[in-house]
């Protein structure tokens, strides 16, 4: 089993895929610490000052501004509301929500990607595992050696999750060390808050507490590994169904997109729920972000993503056995 | 003699339509057996069920004594295969492939995947990436990857296929080795009977999903190669060779006789000569694949 693990993973490296993605990380986090940079700059122009007090008492303001303002719909009213109340608490308890650092910059880098981009990286390795053997030919050498086939597709499973770990890996990594040129490397005991839960309109802060930023940051990844697992195995599967890495890219990228825009606007269709594309965004529930559909909890979310990856990986392997290739 | 690959009433349906319809034979150790029918005979779909690619919708296949459905590892470790063209990972090398498929293999020392590249005569370029390869290399690459495994049985689909004359030549003489040599079972499927015929002992010829005959080669083409001859005058010539030959008939200017071993025609020739008739050519001409189906379907064409 090892050997063919090792098979799979000399493939993935030789086609330069690992080196392209942590290439396209570099890029990104390059751009975003620029973009972060010259936003925190005209935040303080703005401002004038590099307090953040007063800084969070400007947001806070304007969140207000934005309450009192004719025509914005009921559930953006509602989120601005809870949004409201969190910083409120923050400003409160002194605490500093925006303390800027790498670190800080890795906890939003890996917020802002769990929904789109980690999964994106991580299809883009694993739409091809399968369906690339399948129309290059070679999986017929593959199944005519005397290894059972499900030993096969478990080694390309094995190769996807090692994968998915270097990818989640590298964004934490490269996030941090980019950033930390410009904002400095310190922070890692940052106090953050977490334990928010929603419940109708109300943020419920009886379970709120505070936790050091790496903590925090090792939930998050924890989530964010989660949710690469779940889209690769999906990815995975449609990799075994179709010949042509092209329409499983297409197939995945239709749903992630549009998951990312259902959630947007989902709230009074109750059983979007149950969709995977909805349920992606796990480290909303940690830092207290309402979900798109009223009733979805941490548990729930990972429910759903667990149970449809459990049934893409039956049947992967259902139909890997038992298809006759031609 | 041993038998190494046994195949007994397999059949195929796919939907509702029969592809293969009880397919039966063996093949003896140390024999180059082929595979001979036009495309769409059923060829390919046959030997992917016997390396495992597809299941047999019944009937039963025996590799060096092994199930293939029940003991699928055992049986097809005996079984080194290249089905179609032979697709190898363009993006590795050539040495690279073979460790790759080395790997899947139960414990193949380095010094077997050089000696399967000294074999295939790959040693110059084996360490260049596969993308770079020439057909005739790849090839030759698929045949190392095949034969790594040490197996008993070694099946070719369409083997000189794309191949240029000498590759084509070197192919047959490489699998007639191996056969003599290596004592291997080979099975190499083809639609041209002039491949068949220089390369293989035995031949299964294949139409729409039947095996419609099973002989060695010797004995059909005896059966169905003709002689024509370009004799004048032609009534004179067609009395001698009664007496020498059996003869067909006539056709154009030549007169056709069944096909006889050099002897038998090198004596007809004398007898000619000696009556005064002029020859100005002897030939042996082999069916094409079309009359040859035709004579054994009863008109049954190719389509």
């Amino acid at each position: 089993m090892i050997n063919l693990v090792y098979n799979e993973m000399l493939k993935i490296v030789r086609k330069k895929r690992l080196f392209i993605i942590a290439a396209i990380v570099a890029v990104l986090v390059s751009l975003f610490t620029y973009a972060q940079f010259k936003q925190v700059e005209t935040i303080r122009e703005r401002i004038g000052t590099t307090d953040w007090r007063t800084q969070l008492q400007q947001q806070i303001i304007d969140t207000q501004n934005r309450l009192n303002s004719t025509g914005i719909s009921e559930e953006w009213k509602k989120f601005l509301k809870i949004r409201l109340q969190q910083q409120q608490y923050y400003l409160d308890n002194d605490i500093n929500p925006m303390a800027p650092g790498a670190p800080t910059f890795m906890r939003m880098f890996i917020e802002n990607s769990i929904e789109l981009f980690l999964p994106l990286l991580v299809m883009v390795i694993a739409a091809d595992l399968v369906s690339s053997e399948a129309s290059g030919g070679t999986i017929k050498l593959l199944l005519t050696r005397p290894v059972k086939r499900w030993k096969i597709l478990m080694s390309k499973y094995i190769a996807m999750i090692l994968s998915t770990s270097f990818i989640v890996f590298s964004v934490a990594v490269l996030s941090y060390a980019i950033s930390g040129i410009v904002f400095g490397y310190g922070g890692w005991n940052l106090p953050l808050l977490t334990g928010f839960s929603i419940q109708g309109e109300e943020l419920n802060t009886a379970g709120v507490h505070l936790i050091p930023q790496w903590k925090y940051l090792l939930i998050e990844i924890g989530l964010a590994f989660f949710v690469s697992l779940v889209v690769g195995t999906l990815t995975f599967m449609l990799s075994v169904l179709l010949r042509s890495t092209a329409a499983v890219m297409g197939i995945m990228l239709a749903a992630l997109i549009s998951g990312a825009i259902l959630s947007s606007m989902v709230s009074s269709w109750e059983s979007a729920k149950y969709l995977f594309m909805v349920n992606l965004r796990l480290t909303s529930y940690v830092s207290g972000m309402a979900p798109p559909i009223d009733g979805m909890t941490l548990s729930f979310s990972m429910t759903v993503l667990a149970i449809w990856a459990l049934v893409a990986l039956i049947i992967s392997f259902y139909v890997f056995t038992k298809r006759d290739v031609y | 003699m041993e038998e190494t690959l046994v195949v007994q009433n397999v059949k195929k349906t796919i939907g509702k339509k029969e592809i293969i319809k009880g397919l039966s034979f063996s093949l003896k150790k140390g024999e180059v057996f082929g595979f001979l029918g036009p495309n769409g005979a059923g060829k390919t779909t046959t030997i992917r069920m016997l390396v495992g690619l597809i299941k047999p919708t019944s009937g039963k296949i025996f590799v060096c004594g092994y199930d293939l459905q029940k003991q699928f590892t055992k049986a097809i470790q005996h079984i080194g295969c290249i089905v179609e063209n032979p697709e190898l990972y363009p993006y590795l090398s050539g040495w690279e492939n073979l460790e790759h498929f080395a790997r899947m293999l139960p414990s193949i020392p380095t010094t077997r995947i050089q000696e399967v590249v000294e074999l295939v005569g790959l040693q110059n370029r084996i360490h260049d990436l596969v993308r770079t390869y020439s057909l005739g290399m790849r090839q030759r690459l698929g045949i190392a990857q095949a034969l790594l495994g040490k197996p008993t049985v070694l099946i070719l689909d369409e083997p000189t296929n794309g191949l240029d004359p000498v590759g084509i030549r070197e192919m047959r003489q490489f699998i007639r080795t191996l056969a003599e040599q290596e004592q291997l079972t080979v099975l190499v499927s083809s639609h041209l009977l002039s491949e068949i015929q220089l390369m293989c002992d035995r031949v299964a010829i294949m139409s729409k999903g039947e095996v419609i005959r099973i002989d060695t080669v010797e004995h059909l083409l005896k059966e169905q190669a003709r002689t024509y001859w370009n004799v004048h005058p032609i009534h004179i010539a067609k009395q001698i060779l009664k007496n020498e030959t059996t003869v067909l008939g006539e056709k154009d200017d030549f007169i056709v006789t069944v096909y006889e071993a050099n002897e038998v025609i090198a004596r007809c020739n004398a007898r000619l000569i000696e009556a005064g008739v002029s020859v100005s050519s002897i030939e042996r001409k082999l069916p094409t694949l079309e009359d040859l189906f035709i004579e054994l379907t009863g008109g049954e064409t190719i389509d």
